[in-house]
């Protein structure tokens, strides 16, 4: 193989190359090093220039994301047409309680309205919703986020929730002018103060890079049972109290462990959520990304 | 020997094969797969294509080129800077310390080789991930992405000797 340069430079830069070459890697370690620093120190400019790559990487990882998700689908559907008819059968009956819960939904947001005016509460100000599609999930061990395909433009803003079928899948971190991050809840930076439904006891619900999350700061004595629902508390402002989050999936030596109710590793579409509520826009301080 | 202009950009275009097979397999990395548990042990694919061009190629794959694409990762990632940089120019630099005996080594031999080179790469980055969130996290999860990519290593490599075959024989 030969050498790819010659002229005139080479002999006053050889020396410097030379010099270059058998530092090369100590300089790169340590640019990298220094990189890892920024980003504790300055992480909004970094977090900008996230978005500016990822917004220019937005297209390819679009374009190259259908495929394996229409794969993804035609698998899928081999399964479901084996199993047609059970799942049917199944969704009739579903059908037949979801409707009684309906009624039972109407009647209930009919007296709600009544109460309210007799009470003259404020209403919630109106959610806004944008759809989006994933494009990208880093296959790290220590990551959990999501790349969709919503982004400044459409009205995303850092803060906002992201929800999936049936309930909260993570919270906004990066916006940029077409795409955005999710920061999802497994991940380990992930912090939502959430409410046990049944006790009404209070928790912080933290990820830690697992399928699960746990529960920090419950008092020692509380008594939590294995399907207590749980869902949004509403402190701190960035999320509105009672949105679905998960189930108490074990209480033990290793803490109180939930299981999210969305399959993160599943989600295809989810939607990005302004609740509208006041303050929102400003960064909580408890969280480190 | 004079190259005309044609030449001259065709002999670019071949010799930025490397890179550009490299840059498309960290954006394929990031293709979201619905399989369960998968995308903690998806492969450190560029962790692959950076073993291999350094060792067959280390003209057109020189350090300043694996930390770019490391640096590149860390931004689609959504991660720390500069972890999977660091990874990367790790890698090469034992690649390059190692350069002989690899090269007049089998593909077997080849493949240990990444075997070994893969454990020490999950060891720096659950160190730095651990560094970074002042916390000691899980090891295994690391541990059996290294093991699925030392799995992936024969497929990944076969398309890169074709890339190599193709694109930059003789």
């Amino acid at each position: 193989m030969k050498p790819r340069t010659s002229g005139s430079v080479v002999r006053l830069a050889a020396p410097l190359r030379a010099l270059a070459q058998r530092f090369s890697f100590l300089l790169l370690v340590l640019a990298s090093i220094a990189l890892m620093m920024v980003g504790k120190i300055d992480a909004l400019s970094v977090d900008n220039a996230r978005a500016r790559v990822t917004d220019a990487f937005a297209p390819i990882l679009d374009a190259i994301s259908r495929p394996a998700a229409t794969a993804a689908h035609v698998v899928e559907s081999a399964v479901e047409v084996r199993n047609a008819f059970e799942e049917n059968q199944r969704l009739k009956a579903e059908n037949a309680r979801l409707l009684q819960w309906k009624q039972a939904a109407l009647r209930l947001e009919a007296e709600n309205t009544s109460l309210r005016s007799l009470l003259k509460a404020t209403p919630e100000p109106p959610s806004t919703y944008i759809t989006a599609r994933v494009i990208a999930a880093p296959g790290s061990s220590f990551l959990r986020t999501l790349v969709v395909t919503a982004g400044r433009r459409d009205g995303v803003r850092k803060g906002q929730a992201a929800i999936a079928g049936a309930g909260l899948v993570g919270r906004v971190v990066e916006v940029g002018e077409w795409s955005a991050r999710v920061l999802l809840l497994t991940d380990i930076n992930a912090r939502v103060p959430v409410v046990l439904e049944g006790s009404r006891q209070r928790a912080v619900m933290a990820g830690d890079n697992s399928d699960q999350t746990k529960l920090l700061y419950l008092p020692p004595d509380a008594a939590i049972q294995v399907g207590e629902r749980v869902v949004t508390s509403g402190h701190g402002g960035q999320f509105p109290p009672g949105l679905a989050v998960g189930v108490v999936s074990s209480v033990g030596e290793r803490g109180v462990r939930v299981q999210p109710n969305v399959d993160l590793a599943r989600v295809e579409h989810l939607q990005l959520v302004d609740f509208n509520m006041p303050g929102a826009e400003t960064e909580p301080s408890h969280e480190t990304k | 020997m004079t190259l005309t202009l044609w030449q001259r950009l065709d002999k670019t275009g071949r010799n930025l094969a490397p890179f550009a097979v490299t840059v498309m397999l960290a954006l394929i990395g990031l293709v979201p797969v619905p399989a369960p548990a998968y995308g903690p042990v998806a492969p450190f694919l560029t962790a692959i294509a950076i073993y291999y061009w350094a060792i067959h190629r280390p003209d057109l794959m020189r350090p300043g080129t694996a930390f770019l694409i490391g640096l590149l990762q860390d931004l689609l990632t959504g991660g720390p800077l500069g972890v999977n940089a660091l990874v990367l120019v790790l890698i090469h630099w034992t690649v390059m310390n190692q350069r002989r005996v690899l090269m007049a080594s089998s593909f077997g031999m080849m493949w240990v080789g990444f075997v070994l080179v893969m454990l020490g790469v999950a060891c720096v980055q659950w160190l730095a991930f651990s560094a970074l969130n002042a916390t000691v996290l899980p090891f295994n999860p690391a541990l059996f992405q290294a093991l699925l990519t030392v799995a992936m290593f024969p497929a990944v490599a076969w398309i890169l000797i074709r890339v190599h075959r193709a694109f930059l024989q003789g």
